[in-house]
């Protein structure tokens, strides 16, 4: 077991052994199974995600409340004109990101990475990169071991809980575990990965959580656009050699504190933010009509559709 | 604290929030758990909090009746709970209410089965799909779900939980967490008991023989 990077980093200390290689193990033992089994059940997950990081991108997939989608769909097709700002791996990172919010906010099928609200960072930013460098599966799998590696101490030391960390916890930790995975799968060390995890969680380190009418569309869905950018970001600076000056156990340490000091209506109360703008309370109007609450609703009432 | 890959990634389901969908549906599982092979009849939600202010929005409704239909987070008919309720005749109902200082996303379960009986069930979503029970008909209780239960209704007798321990320990059912209450001394009492392995049928039959205990509920893991 592990309780921090740095105790992480000690265990590898000497060896050519990867994060990967310390979270697989841990799991064989902690959940008594085979390493077969692992890879059995990552195969599962990067099916699910390659699904989902795929389906909005060719038809327009609008979410269950009617507000949102069709995103990843101009993504895609502006991204296959070329003559992006951006290079073809961020854009069509981007636009996987977008398909899986989409996905999500229709009630299809997803892989919470770690929640569903930033459940298209971590396969966007991997698929994208993996696409770019043509990485053979299975070390794509192992990187997303490294992945959950980086959420299982966030989920030790803080939190990825938007309601009680905003955002940050959520698209922070998304792309502190995107960073730190793409790092070990282009060969990067160890040091490195916790570096390009430390600095993903940094750039947004203060985050609300303020979705429009409380709903995961808006701003989650171009968050976890963005969050694909971030994520690459921190692992060019990180395989260029530029390291965190703080180190990764101190960065998420501060992150929980910064969310533990947001006030409650910047965590995923929709009582602050995007979420209390004119717009943002006029979308809100238009889901919940007069129902300002949908406890009124017992189902049977036609006009209100507040409620089924 | 043991933290698996798998909770991090994962888990695999229909969004949209993990913890007003997958959450919300872990916790009806948890009452389908509870009322096993009974038939259900009506089923009532009480909605605290976020759950009731955002419950269509993150189709947290849909996940709920799922859940107490059976269905697991991944599974695409959750998205057509309400109406496979109501094609089995079974009568569903929501209102939102106070429940006092309990987490943001909490729900009360109320279900009747055709044997005349009610079965109530509070739990919380904490984050990350993850949840909490917190009350089984009317006692306190706090279970993951990340394991198989037992709740054994008795009454207050001195030795009654070690006799009820050993049982397990005999049928090689180790121990996870009890949490025992009574209202006094002699009176009603509640044991509820986690397990690594599951309470099969011979060993609840060998439970409800002993006489001072009334009846015992069994229920598999959620998650």
């Amino acid at each position: 077991m592990y309780f921090s990077a740095k105790e992480m980093l000690a265990q590898l200390e000497g060896s050519d052994k990867r994060i990967c290689d310390l979270v697989i193990k841990n799991e064989v033992e902690i959940s008594e199974t085979t390493r077969e089994k692992v890879f059995e059940m990552l195969e599962e997950r990067y099916q699910v995600m390659y699904n989902s990081a795929h389906e909005a991108l060719e038809k327009e997939i609008r979410s269950l409340s009617g507000l949102t989608g069709g995103s990843a769909k101009k993504m895609w097709e502006y991204c296959k004109k070329g003559n992006t700002i951006c290079d073809n791996t961020i854009i069509r990172g981007a636009a996987y990101a977008l398909s899986c919010l989409e996905v999500n906010a229709s009630m299809g099928l997803i892989v919470a990475a770690p929640t569903a609200g930033a459940c298209g960072i971590l396969p966007g930013a991997l698929l994208t990169t993996a696409e770019k460098y043509d990485i053979p599966h299975e070390q794509v799998l192992e990187a997303l071991a490294t992945a959950s590696g980086i959420g299982q101490l966030i989920v030790k030391k803080a939190t990825v809980s938007g309601a009680e960390g905003g955002c940050q916890a959520e698209c922070g930790s998304a792309a502190s575990m995107a960073a730190a995975a793409i790092v070990e799968m282009l060969g990067g060390t160890p040091a490195q990965a916790f570096d390009a995890a430390a600095i993903a969680m940094q750039n947004i380190m203060g985050l609300v959580c303020d979705p429009v009418a409380g709903l995961v569309e808006m701003p989650c869905a171009k968050r976890n656009a963005s969050g694909v950018a971030n994520a690459l970001v921190s692992a060019d600076l990180a395989l260029s050699g530029i390291f965190s000056e703080v180190p990764f156990d101190e960065v998420i340490e501060a992150m929980y504190k910064v969310g533990k000091a947001l006030p409650s209506t910047l965590r995923e109360t929709a009582l602050g933010g995007l979420a209390t703008t004119p717009t943002g309370l006029a979308m809100k109007e238009k889901i919940y009509g007069n129902h300002a609450e949908a406890s009124a609703c017992t189902g049977n009432c036609a006009s209100c559709g507040g409620c089924n | 604290m043991n933290i698996s890959m798998f909770d991090i990634l994962g888990p695999i389901m229909i969004g949209p929030s993990s913890s007003h969908t997958a959450g919300a549906q872990r916790i009806g599982k948890a009452m389908y758990n509870m009322i096993s092979d009974k038939q259900l009849v009506a089923v009532h939600f009480i909605l605290h909090g976020s759950f009731h202010l955002t419950l269509r929005g993150h189709g947290t409704d849909r996940a709920l009746v799922g859940g107490v239909l059976g269905m697991n987070a991944y599974d695409p008919q959750i998205k057509d709970s309400l109406q496979i309720a109501k094609e089995r005749g079974i009568e569903v109902s929501f209102e939102g209410a106070d429940l006092g200082d309990v987490h943001p996303n909490t729900v009360q379960i109320i279900a009747q089965t055709s044997d005349g009986k009610t079965t109530s069930l509070t739990g919380s979503s904490i984050g990350g799909a993850n949840i909490e029970i917190i009350n089984i008909n009317g006692t306190p209780a706090k279970f993951s779900g990340k394991y198989p239960a037992v709740v054994i209704d008795h009454t207050d007798r001195l030795g009654i939980i070690s006799h009820i321990t050993s049982i397990l320990a005999i049928n090689q059912i180790n121990i996870v967490t009890v949490l025992h209450s009574r209202e006094n001394k002699g009176k009603e009492a509640v044991i509820m008991i986690e397990t690594d392995t599951p309470i099969d049928a011979s060993v609840k039959r060998e439970l409800e023989s002993m006489s001072a205990v009334h009846s015992v509920v069994t229920m598999e893991r959620v998650i």
